[in-house]
């Protein structure tokens, strides 16, 4: 297909820069947060899948990935389970709970999504601070290094590569996603409900679908993380962090895949680059994603695409 | 028939916006169904689609009761839809769109689909590649026109084709009509513009208020003196 081909240059490009990255990083603090880079990274192409492309909402993401983190932290920690099955039962979990709860919530439309969704979210932080005995509760719990075939997986270089690596592997497959034939129902289901119905696109079912995709990933990159940190909290499942997820495709495009990834460096950043001004850090952070708004006002990457003349992915 | 409806009702909300009505459509024909402004025409074809109200009462299409079956089932069993105001799908391109249109039919099916669509719509054939969103409203039409007719449907379903267009675009609009259903497709046309709608049709229906109020053949009804006062001005 003649569409591969910008995917593979494209791809090639962040796999580039991904491996340029760590060359430029001066010691191993900031090798840890372009890791966290990548995973919000996988979080935000998968949520950008639904908000961006099925035009619907979801302010409970950080839920989704908050349940992904604990599986693994639980059901490796507690019960002794091997990481990559522990992964893989907290991504079918999610799936399931994503699924059960998608075709009341997603029957709902704007605001009530946006309120039903951060409802979902609310409830799984409130789950996760007091099962106490499972999870730790407010005080989070440690998390065992992920093993795969008898080799333990530790380090924040090792991390970093198995980040970027999964992040690669998110975005290949949603760029691939969004130009196969469900993918173009997607975007035609936000273009006009009842014309796609009109042709012959089961709605719910395709909205149910992505939802479940979306929050998937989300629960992946949460296993991940708590791998590679080897420690997880509850804040992990707050609204806040819901809201940062919405916020870093908002910021860098919605309905553009690479948008999110740069979405999630940007706002995974800037935190960090703001934290020597202390009081001043909330103001200027606040500013910023004004002024991005206001000058990018379709995020960063679809209003630079347009600017150059180009057509955005 | 083909499509009969038997006292088919339907409401939004508490207002009834359509009264028991009966009404049939033969393999091959082209009926109109013309009346006002807000007269039911929108709601009783969103309601064969399915992508309407909620309804009562039969729909029975090629042997199928589909009025309990969801809308892609509808499509499957051949019912196609041109929804009013045309709805493309804008930030995808003239190609997408038409392919959008065959969703529900094998891939491999539609490469030859395509290549039929557009000998019929020269005009799309240019555009293939252009972004749906960027083209005149006339071309817009053609194109929703041309992405019901990638399903292959045994009934088209035409939702005031000649909204909002110039003059000359819309005797286009028309003539195409025409010519698909000499190319034997049975039409169902919905049209405030009651004297085009009906000279090319077989059989006309005058809804008025939720109900139909007069039968016959188009051009009986173009001479019809209740029809002419009402909906020709003349």
């Amino acid at each position: 297909m003649s569409l591969t081909r910008p995917h593979t240059r494209g791809l090639l490009a962040l796999g580039a820069i991904a491996v340029i990255l760590p060359l430029l990083l001066p010691n191993p603090f900031y090798v840890d947060v372009a890791t966290k880079i990548w995973l919000n990274a996988i979080v935000c192409v998968g949520l950008n899948l639904l908000v961006g492309y099925a035009g619907q909402i979801s302010l409970g993401h950080a839920g989704f990935y908050a349940l992904g983190a604990y599986a693994s932290a639980v059901l490796t920690g507690v019960y002794g389970w091997p990481g990559l099955g522990a992964l893989a039962a907290g991504a079918a979990g999610v799936g399931l709970i994503a699924f059960g709860v998608a075709r009341p919530i997603l029957k709902l439309k704007g605001h009530y999504l946006a309120m039903a969704t951060l409802g979902l979210g609310i409830i799984i932080a409130i789950v996760l601070n007091r099962e106490i005995g499972l999870t730790g509760g407010p005080d989070g719990r440690a998390v065992p290094p992920l093993t795969v075939f008898g080799v333990r997986l530790v380090g924040g270089a090792l991390w970093y590569w198995i980040a970027a690596g999964a992040m690669l592997l998110a975005v290949a497959l949603a760029l691939n996603l969004i130009d196969s034939p469900p993918g173009r129902a997607l975007r035609a289901l936000h273009g006009s409900e009842v014309a796609a119905e009109a042709i012959g696109i089961d709605a719910t079912r395709a909205k149910v679908a992505v939802f479940v995709l979306s929050a998937v990933f989300a629960s992946v990159a949460g296993s991940l993380y708590a791998h590679a940190d080897r420690f997880v909290t509850p804040a992990e499942a707050g609204f806040l962090r819901s809201v940062e997820f919405v916020t870093m495709i908002v910021l860098g495009g919605l309905a553009s895949t690479y948008g999110a990834v740069l979405g999630a460096a940007l706002l995974t950043v800037l935190p960090q680059l703001l934290a020597g001004l202390a009081d001043y850090e909330h103001i200027l952070y606040g500013a910023i994603l004004m002024g991005v708004m206001i000058f990018l006002p379709h995020g960063v990457v679809p209003s630079l695409a347009a600017r150059w003349g180009r057509r955005q992915t | 028939m083909l499509l009969e409806l038997d006292n088919v009702a339907g409401r939004y909300g508490r207002n009834a916006v359509l009264h028991g009505v009966s009404a049939a459509v033969g393999a091959g024909e082209l009926v109109a169904l013309v009346g006002s402004n807000g007269a039911g025409k929108t709601t009783l074809l969103r309601v064969i689609s399915g992508v309407g109200p909620a309804s009562t009462g039969r729909i029975r299409f090629a042997g199928h009761d589909i009025a309990r079956l969801a809308p892609d089932r509808r499509v499957r069993l051949g019912i196609a839809q041109v929804p009013e105001g045309r709805q493309v799908f804008a930030p995808q391109s003239v190609d997408d769109n038409l392919r959008l249109g065959g969703f529900t039919r094998p891939r491999r099916a539609l490469g030859p689909e395509l290549e039929r669509i557009y000998a019929l719509l020269p005009a799309l054939a240019a555009r293939r590649r252009q972004l749906a969103g960027t083209l005149s409203g006339g071309e817009q039409q053609m194109l929703a026109i041309g992405r019901a007719l990638m399903a292959a449907p045994k009934l088209l379903l035409l939702d005031e084709p000649s909204l909002g267009l110039a003059p000359l675009v819309v005797a286009a609009v028309f003539r195409l009509i025409a010519d698909l259903k000499r190319a034997g497709t049975t039409i169902l046309l919905v049209e405030q513009n009651a004297q085009a709608a009906l000279a090319i049709a077989d059989r006309g229906y005058v809804i008025e208020t939720g109900r139909l109020v007069l039968e016959d053949t188009g051009t009986a009804l173009l001479a019809n003196p209740r029809v002419r006062e009402a909906y020709l001005g003349v």
